[in-house]
């Protein structure tokens, strides 16, 4: 199955953001979407989620124009991983991944005994089954992310839709978050995330989508399109690439 | 259910029946508790009970309506509140957030400002509240922005402005004598003129509005999440916050309608039932409409024998809600659990 996107054109109802835009995601698949603070990642990923309407162009799920499928239709093929906020009320972080089964009930059902067993297995997963009957509002910011990546699996997408998934953990949550993208592609779904890490990209992704200033500047494999002078070009600024020769590893540094 | 709910909901329900054994016993004719309960047992068994016929009436023609009014109201105005936090995720949200009260308020006194009768008045509050809420839908939904909810909570304090300066203007052109002190009474919120006939008309919408936000219990779950993460969910929330947005509107305008202007009920009763039996919708409402009628019930009896005269029951809400809310700020607004 397929997430694509043709000459599409973003933006909101004042401002165009980007245009001629081709997103192709497969299941099975991870795409990274780097570029620099405005060049319109988050709209994109919107307009992908179906969240917001193109400007022109159209974006296609499973082959079927994306605008004609209701809200509950969509959520049960994609699912949408917000950067993890602080919620308003204090919600145990049980109810918070039951709220990704709401698509597979009726507008007036609550969860059953069934989908209780779906987001068990979907806390279990994540290593956050202890976490059940905590509020969302007192776990950690790594734990909330675990627990919005929890309800999106038990959403049973086939796509996953990451924004930032890695802005404000530390440095060992991060290297977790990686880990469970890729694992999630192994388990046949097609992740896309935003990052401003290509390091992260580099990690998880099998194909890297630069964008800059709404216009695409490269896309493909991670290892042809993370280049230094991609990234110079993508960022405005210089880029330095380390190589560990015998592990056959590699990572970049910024200035 | 992860954590039970069982004792919260007994904390409630003990509440409202405490609320309503102090509604029928005090007052300037006390009533023993033993009467109250062979009057009750009488009128179930169909035996005339053994009290002098005073005390039944009393309780049946003097404080019978009252007293279901003041649980009625107490309760719709709680739901209401629960709801309107819930869809503006935010805990600081009351009913009369869209303008109902304020909407209320101009029907009520341009009703009394013009001599009509008690059920005329009642029905202008009500049509006003509607309408009011209407109009700030309507404006709040014609403005394009990001961020629907805010825009519609901006639209409902200017509008709730702009008919707060019309209730002004009416009470300025008002007579000083008869008709200003009726407003004035009126604005403060009163169940003393409560007759057995205001029943229905504040049952029927109460009960309606009620049983759609309990149907809806776990969209408004979703719906507490920020707007594009619950249309990710799947969740249609254009269509249902107009849903939602009628249903608490109508509770509120019946109860206004009834009562007057009774402030601090709808804000504060919602953060007590949160704290008994958490946040989800599905306990939450029962939970606040049990807490909000008993609570209202207790308010209401001090009303009627607290002084000599009776004291609104705006000026006892706002007396025991700011300290209650103030108290609430420092200790648990942490995480509004």
């Amino acid at each position: 199955m397929k997430l694509e996107a043709h000459s599409l054109a973003i933006g909101y109802s004042d401002r165009l953001v980007g245009r001629d835009l081709d997103v192709v995601l497969a299941t099975g698949e991870v795409l990274a979407l780097l570029g620099p603070n405005g060049s319109g990642k988050t709209t994109l990923l919107k307009t992908l989620l179906g969240l917001l309407v193109p400007k022109a162009g159209e974006v296609r799920l499973d082959d079927r124009r994306l605008g004609s499928y209701d809200s509950r239709e969509r959520a049960r093929l994609v699912a949408y991983v917000p950067q993890s906020h602080q919620a308003t009320f204090a919600f145990t972080v049980e109810t918070i991944v039951l709220m990704g089964r709401t698509a597979h009930g009726n507008l007036f059902s609550r969860p059953t005994v069934s989908d209780r067993a779906v987001a068990a297995r979907s806390l279990e997963r994540f290593g956050i089954a202890h976490l059940r009957d905590r509020p969302y509002t007192m776990i950690s910011g790594g734990e909330r992310q675990l627990a919005l990546l929890a309800r999106a699996l038990a959403q049973e997408p086939r796509f996953i839709v990451l924004d930032e998934p890695t802005a404000s953990l530390d440095f060992g949550n991060q290297g977790k978050v990686m880990r469970e993208i890729r694992s999630l592609a192994a388990s046949g779904h097609g992740v896309l995330f935003t990052t401003h890490d290509p390091n992260h990209a580099l990690r998880a992704a099998d194909r890297a989508y630069l964008l800059r200033d709404g216009s695409r500047i490269a896309d493909g494999p991670v290892s042809s399109v993370l280049t230094c002078e991609q990234l110079t070009a993508l960022y405005g600024a210089t880029v330095e690439q380390v190589t560990d020769a015998s592990a056959g590893t590699s990572a970049f540094l910024p200035g | 259910m992860s954590r039970s709910a069982a004792p919260g909901f007994a904390v409630a329900l003990t509440v409202l029946v405490i609320g309503v054994l102090i509604a029928f016993t005090v007052g300037r004719y006390p009533i023993a508790l033993s009467d109250l309960f062979s009057v009750i047992l009488g009128k179930l068994s169909g035996r005339p009970p053994d009290v002098p016929p005073i005390v039944e009436n009393v309780i049946w023609q003097v404080r019978g309506p009252r007293v279901i009014a003041a649980a009625l109201v107490g309760a719709a105005l709680a739901v209401a509140g629960t709801a309107f936090q819930g869809l503006f995720r935010n805990p600081l949200v009351s009913p009369d957030i869209l303008g109902a009260s304020s909407g209320a308020a101009l029907g009520a006194v341009l009703g009394i400002f013009f001599s009509l009768g008690v059920l005329a008045i009642q029905s202008l509050a009500f049509v006003g509240g509607l309408l009011a809420v209407a109009a700030v839908y309507l404006i709040g939904s014609a403005v394009r922005s990001r961020d629907p909810v805010l825009v519609l909570v901006l639209t409902g304090v200017v509008i709730g402005a702009l008919l707060g300066a019309g209730v002004g203007l009416v009470k300025y052109l008002a007579d000083p004598y008869n008709q200003l002190p009726a407003m004035t009474f009126w604005l403060l919120g009163s169940l003393a003129a409560t007759t057995l006939s205001d029943l229905l008309p504040l049952f029927g919408p109460v009960a309606a509005g009620t049983l759609v936000l309990i149907a809806l219990r776990w969209r408004m779950n979703v719906m507490s999440l920020p707007d594009e993460e619950a249309r990710a969910l799947g969740v249609p929330t254009g269509p249902l916050r107009v849903v939602i947005v009628a249903a608490a509107t109508l509770v509120t305008s019946a109860s206004v309608a009834t009562a007057g202007i009774i402030g601090w009920v709808g804000l504060v009763v919602p953060h007590m039932a949160r704290s008994l039996v958490g946040p989800d919708f599905a306990r939450l409402i029962p939970a606040a409409a049990l807490l909000g009628g008993g609570f209202l019930l207790v308010i209401d009896t001090v009303a009627r024998t607290g002084a000599a005269i009776e004291i609104p029951l705006g000026i006892l809400t706002a007396v025991v809600g700011t300290p209650f809310f103030i108290w609430l700020l420092t200790s648990v607004s942490r995480t509004w659990s």
